[in-house]
């Protein structure tokens, strides 16, 4: 590696205090002091050396494995962000001079939309670079920088566009930002702000102490306006799980289900962290869809052409996938063009708003045969 | 280690609902007190449900920024953090005299010292009083000036007329303003008719109300006749049935609400040091009046 792993005096001293208190087993490195002979006794995988203090400032390689020590234990104060570190640096999959090579290179790991590259000082001391995934090829210095993590809030509060981002585990985060050199505590801070809560329930999943709240969990906890929401039938939860939980509107894996032995049929998505039960938009989603789901079916009849019903799919495909803005402004080709779907509108809709001229409650049909009834 | 979490509504709608919270957690984060300040909301991210697991103090003090002792915070919000054991009386509040309660959260299986909202407390006349300087730009003002407090009225809690009233009283007891006045938006005395209950040429004019939002931005002023379309904005002062209306706005965001969250953490025992008085010197509004 190119890469020169070296130790300094501070390193050292904790390395030798922490021995006089005890054994370290630590990420591939055991290491004990013997007080009798005054002599440390440093084992890796490939070597084990027994030396005295004085030749302690040791090989390149047994240095690279105490400083991943002292990074680890000396640096990261809890146990959360030294879980995420890890996973960054994907630490289980290969040992110490091999991941400090890798990360002399830069580790890139993506966190929603976050791409994170951690690097490496000769001391061990990480470095946490982190951008928009899209912007993973942009040349920094076209990035606005940033180094407080706090102010990753204020990026994540509005789209691209300066619409307000409710749901700040939707992928609309903006672009055009980095924050050049975090610490590990500033990184854990800066997506804490972006995706909060993220880590810490994706930690807790990987220890096996997720707590998932299922939908009928949420139903019997609600008071107020949102008691409503039991109501909603069990198929409704599934549409609105497809319609909200989807991986094109939320980041968040959904692990909530009906109930803990009725899962639901809705594609749960990929995303590397949890969701552990209905968020406060689906549930107030849902409260809507519950006032909704009271109505009954009604038999309508509409004149349209076969293209005209086409049109009105299309259309609410193309909303239902945010993708309106990419209909050009005179590709009347398609469904939701505006210009097409005015046309629609002066054919189709009167002057009351009613498709075909059909009124969506017949009470409200022009009475005209009925009089004298 | 403490740490501070700071509950409040959020909206799913209005990006400035939120925009107080987070101002006061940077203030207090700023003074170093806590060695960390975490934020937590109804409608936002980090959930009620989940900021307690993001907090990692041992002491752990729960301030709920909101106005009023009521639905919110004897009811969603303990639930919500999941507080073994609560019971509204723990707080032997008349509805306005919340102090803290210690219980277990079971989500973290931790104490947490839970804390009566800041609209409750008493330092909150200090912050109204300091919305009257800052939307005056003077720090002398009250003499020839009438001040109204503005509340919802009791239509969903009837404690949130108590505190309106409580911070009214109080701020007449300072005998600092010429009158003072509760004037409420559903109820009588209502504030559309603000310049019917004052004498004074000058009205200063606060809501209590911790966000700007509907009501603040949109509601009062064109209720007052500050203007007849919010979107066109009003003039401070703005001139109405020859009385000069001084409107401040919704009063959580003024800078000196942090001061009101460390009161309410220093109740419930946290130490904080001189934080109080160093948020309180630090917030002091430069004087230029807010409006020009």
């Amino acid at each position: 590696m190119s890469l020169e792993p070296t130790l300094s005096d501070t390193q050292l001293a904790a390395f030798s205090e922490a021995l006089a208190e005890g054994r370290i087993d630590h990420d591939g490195l055991a290491a004990d002091y013997d007080a009798d002979a005054d002599t440390y006794r440093i084992e890796t995988p490939d070597r084990q050396t027994t030396v005295s203090a004085e030749e302690l400032p040791v090989d390149a390689e047994q240095a690279a494995y105490i400083s991943n020590w002292y990074f680890y234990t000396r640096t990261v104060d809890s146990e959360v962000t030294w879980a995420f570190c890890r996973w960054l640096e994907a630490a289980a999959e290969r040992p110490v001079p091999d991941r400090y090579a890798a990360l002399d290179a830069g580790i890139e790991r993506e966190w929603g939309q976050l791409g994170i590259t951690t690097t490496i000082s000769e001391d061990g001391t990480r470095h946490y670079e982190l951008r928009h995934v899209d912007d993973g090829d942009a040349d920094a210095t076209t990035l606005t920088p940033h180094t407080d993590p706090f102010e990753a809030r204020d990026i994540g509060t509005l789209d691209a566009k300066g619409r307000y981002r409710p749901l700040r585990t939707a992928p609309s985060l903006k672009q055009g930002w980095i924050f050049p050199d975090l610490t590990a505590d500033k990184l854990y801070e800066a997506v804490e702000a972006f995706y909060p809560a993220t880590v810490v329930n994706w930690y807790r999943e990987q220890q096996g102490e997720l707590d998932v709240d299922h939908w009928r969990d949420e139903q019997d906890r609600q008071s107020g306006i949102y008691n409503l929401i039991t109501v909603l039938p069990d198929e409704a939860v599934d549409w609105a799980a497809a319609a909200c939980c989807d991986d094109s509107q939320c980041l968040k894996r959904r692990e909530w289900q009906l109930s803990d032995d009725e899962p639901l049929d809705a594609e749960s998505g990929d995303g590397v962290f949890p969701c552990r039960e209905p968020c406060s938009m689906v549930v107030a989603a849902g409260r809507e869809w519950a006032k909704l789901e009271r109505e009954d079916t009604r038999t309508y009849e509409f004149e349209l052409t076969p293209s005209e019903k086409a049109q009105i799919e299309e259309l609410i495909d193309v909303v239902a996938d945010g993708a309106v803005d990419e209909i050009r402004e005179a590709d009347v080709g398609e469904g939701a063009n505006r210009y097409r779907v005015r046309y629609l509108r002066e054919k189709r809709v009167d002057e009351q708003g009613n498709l075909s001229g059909t009124p969506t409650d017949p009470e409200d049909e022009p009475d005209v045969d009925h009089d004298g009834d | 280690m403490q740490s501070l979490v700071i509950v409040a509504h959020g909206s799913h709608l209005n990006p400035d609902s939120a925009a107080p919270t987070h101002a006061h957690a940077d203030t207090i984060r700023e003074t170093g007190v806590f060695d960390e300040v975490r934020t937590g909301f109804w409608k936002e991210q980090p959930s009620f449900r989940e900021v307690l697991r993001t907090a990692r103090g041992e002491d752990i003090y729960v301030v709920p920024l909101f106005i009023s002792e009521g639905y919110f915070t004897e009811r969603v919000i303990p639930r919500e953090l999941r507080l073994e054991g609560w019971d509204p009386a723990l707080w032997e509040s008349d509805g306005i005299s919340a102090d803290t309660a210690t219980l277990v959260a079971s989500d973290i299986d931790k104490e947490v010292h839970y804390c009566g909202p800041v609209g409750t407390h008493e330092a909150m006349t200090d912050v109204l009083i300091r919305r009257a300087v800052s939307v005056t730009g003077d720090d002398e003002v009250g003499e020839g000036f009438g001040f109204a407090v503005v509340g919802h009225g009791t239509e969903r809690n009837e404690n949130s007329a108590k505190a309106i009233e409580y911070h009214t009283e109080r701020i007449r007891e300072t005998g600092r303003f010429d009158e003072v006045r509760a004037l409420y938006m559903d109820e009588e005395p209502e504030v559309d008719d603000v310049a019917d209950h004052f004498d004074s040429e000058d009205i200063i004019v606060v809501p209590l109300f911790i966000a700007d939002g509907y009501h603040t931005q949109e509601d009062i002023p064109e209720d007052m006749g500050l203007t007849e379309d919010y979107r066109t904005g009003y003039d401070v002062p703005a001139v109405v049935d020859g009385h000069r209306i001084w409107y401040g706005g919704a009063v959580g965001t003024e800078e000196l609400t942090a001061d009101v969250i460390l009161e309410r953490a220093a109740d419930a025992g946290a130490d904080i040091g001189d934080a109080i008085a160093r948020v309180r010197q630090q917030t002091k509004p430069t004087t230029g009046a807010v409006g020009e």
